[in-house]
């Protein structure tokens, strides 16, 4: 069963991403998924500043700057793990690096159109 | 066989094997709602069929097997995924074992608890859901008990039962370092059955409603499936006391009697012996939590039926323990009313003062003990403030009548 990970992060929090204590957090946690052999895909996301959105109405495609919704907290990066259910899911999600200070958004993947493809075996 | 015949052997079925039964299925399947629409359909297929050959040896047997079969075709029409096949392959081997053996099916009602109290799951939904799933009981019924619209009801209901399934919350038990927090969880969603409708008097004094029964119930299945966890039985002690009064709640005509007040002779002594025993067999594990206390705090009010008074000393004790586990509103209350009682009612008058007013301002046990509390310290005009407040904040009449006598009695309106 596959679950995205929804990483949603305040401004303050998202300036920091760059910082050596983030980057070896960030870097070891994904080693862990991969170790564990359910990593599945992911990255983190550029500022909602940098984002240009999309969208075709009778026919007619839209580009307005800026991110769908502007909110407070944002999504500032996502991961795709494949695990038996749940709670596996939402021990991973709890192990992950920004959970002490943004928010871990779970949610399991329909998988039908996009087909995500499956986790290399655990090295 | 005649169909009344077959319906009553149905009718026992579903009281003692429901639970079971969707659990059995669910807990292979992962779908709630699929395994329910299963077993409808093999009670009514049951219906037919054993008014004709009458009832099997082994029912639940059979209606695993009609009902593994629906949930086999409800699999194919909807194309569901390889994984469902493989549950429903298990499932097929599993009920042509179990009506083989001669033991029962094996018993997963508790997986469904922890599934049903899961902290995924909408809290409003919890105890709504552990109602239908393992006791059947139906939406409008749930509904009414929780003043909502049945259709309200129902969709609360679908959505919980669609997010176990899609989402995958497992059927497992919780191991440490989740277990207490998760049994937590289970407790506080049956107890909720217990006290949803009620309108009480510091916790204690107040009408009953539709879902209390149900409440018991599933509380003595909680103590079947984890007698080592002295919190499941310290619910099921609390729950029993507060039953065991019901008779006495209410004078012949209706009218409210406050627990001190109430006839003694009017309880059931048979519930209270047997909260006291649930109480001492949680004792033993010598792990003290909220719902012991709680239960001890009431089990004190229950002596008073043998030796004819209350110790308050021991019951502000108790709610000293309480509050600091569990520092509810209730429980804050409850010990500002001990403390009063127990001799010091400027001391029990402080710690009620100390409560946040944003806390208390439609809490109506707050403002009845403050009524108490001022009538006894003899600040009357107060006294009959608080009590008309508090009448104000309570939906149950037989209470409001209550309330607003004493508000009357301290503002000297009447003799």
């Amino acid at each position: 069963m596959k679950y995205a990970l929804l990483v949603h992060q305040s401004q303050e929090h998202f300036e920091r991403r760059n910082d050596a204590a983030a980057v070896a957090a960030g870097k070891a946690y994904g080693e862990a998924l991969q170790a564990a052999g359910i990593f599945v895909g992911g990255a983190g996301l550029d500022s909602p500043q940098n984002a240009t959105t999309v969208s075709v109405r009778d026919g007619k495609r839209q580009v307005h700057d800026g991110p769908y919704a502007e909110t407070k907290e944002f999504l500032a990066g996502l991961g795709i793990i494949d695990v038996p259910n749940l709670d596996a899911a939402l021990e991973w999600a709890a192990r992950h690096p920004a959970a002490g200070f943004a928010s871990i958004e779970v949610r399991p993947l329909l998988g039908s159109h996009f087909m995500v493809g499956t986790p290399k075996p655990p090295k | 066989m005649s169909e009344a015949a077959t319906s009553v052997a149905i009718e026992s079925v579903v009281r003692d094997s429901y639970g079971r039964l969707v659990a059995y299925l669910a807990a292979r399947s992962g779908d709630v709602a699929g395994a329910e629409d299963a077993l409808g359909d093999a009670f009514v297929a049951a219906l037919k069929r054993w008014s004709v050959e009458g009832v099997p040896v082994k029912p639940e047997a059979w209606l695993l097997h009609v009902a593994r079969n629906r949930m086999i075709d409800a699999a194919r029409r909807k194309e569901v995924r390889q994984k469902s096949e493989m549950f429903l392959q298990q499932i097929a081997e599993e009920a042509q074992a179990v009506a083989k053996a001669h033991e029962y099916f094996p018993d997963e009602r508790l997986k469904l608890l922890f599934v049903c109290a899961h902290p995924a799951i909408d809290p409003a939904a919890r105890t709504p859901l552990m109602l239908q799933a393992v006791l059947g009981i139906d939406a409008a019924r749930i509904a009414s008990a929780f003043l909502v619209s049945p259709a309200a009801m129902s969709q609360r209901l679908v959505r919980a039962k669609n997010k176990i399934r899609d989402a995958a919350i497992p059927f497992c038990v919780p191991k440490p370092p989740e277990w207490e927090e998760r049994v937590s969880f289970v407790l506080d969603a049956i107890y909720a059955a217990y006290t949803t409708g009620w309108e009480s008097l510091t916790e204690t004094a107040s009408t009953h409603h539709a879902l209390v029964t149900e409440a018991v119930t599933l509380g003595r299945v909680l103590t079947q499936l984890m007698p080592r966890e002295p919190e499941a039985l310290g619910l099921l002690a609390l729950m029993l006391h507060c039953e065991a009064r019901r008779q006495a709640r209410h004078t012949n005509d209706g009218k409210f009697v406050p627990l001190d007040q109430q006839d003694t002779a009017l309880w059931s002594h048979s519930m209270i012996e047997e909260a006291e025993k649930h109480l001492r067999a949680a004792a033993v594990f010598k792990d003290m939590g909220r719902y012991q206390l709680e239960a001890a705090i009431q089990s004190v009010h229950a002596s008073r039926a043998k030796t004819g008074c209350i110790d308050w000393e021991e019951i502000a004790l108790l709610y000293e323990g309480l509050v600091r586990i569990a520092p509810g509103i209730g429980s804050l209350v409850g010990r500002a009313v001990a403390i009063a009682q127990a001799h010091q009612p400027a001391a029990g008058f402080a710690a009620l003062e100390q409560i946040p007013s944003d806390r208390t301002a439609d809490y109506q046990p707050y403002w009845a003990a403050r009524g108490h509390l001022l009538h006894l310290l003899n600040r009357k005009e107060e006294a009959g403030e608080a009590f008309g407040r508090a009448a104000s904040l309570t939906d149950d009449p037989a209470l409001r009548e209550y309330l607003f006598q004493r508000s009357a009695e301290d503002t000297n309106r009447i003799a």
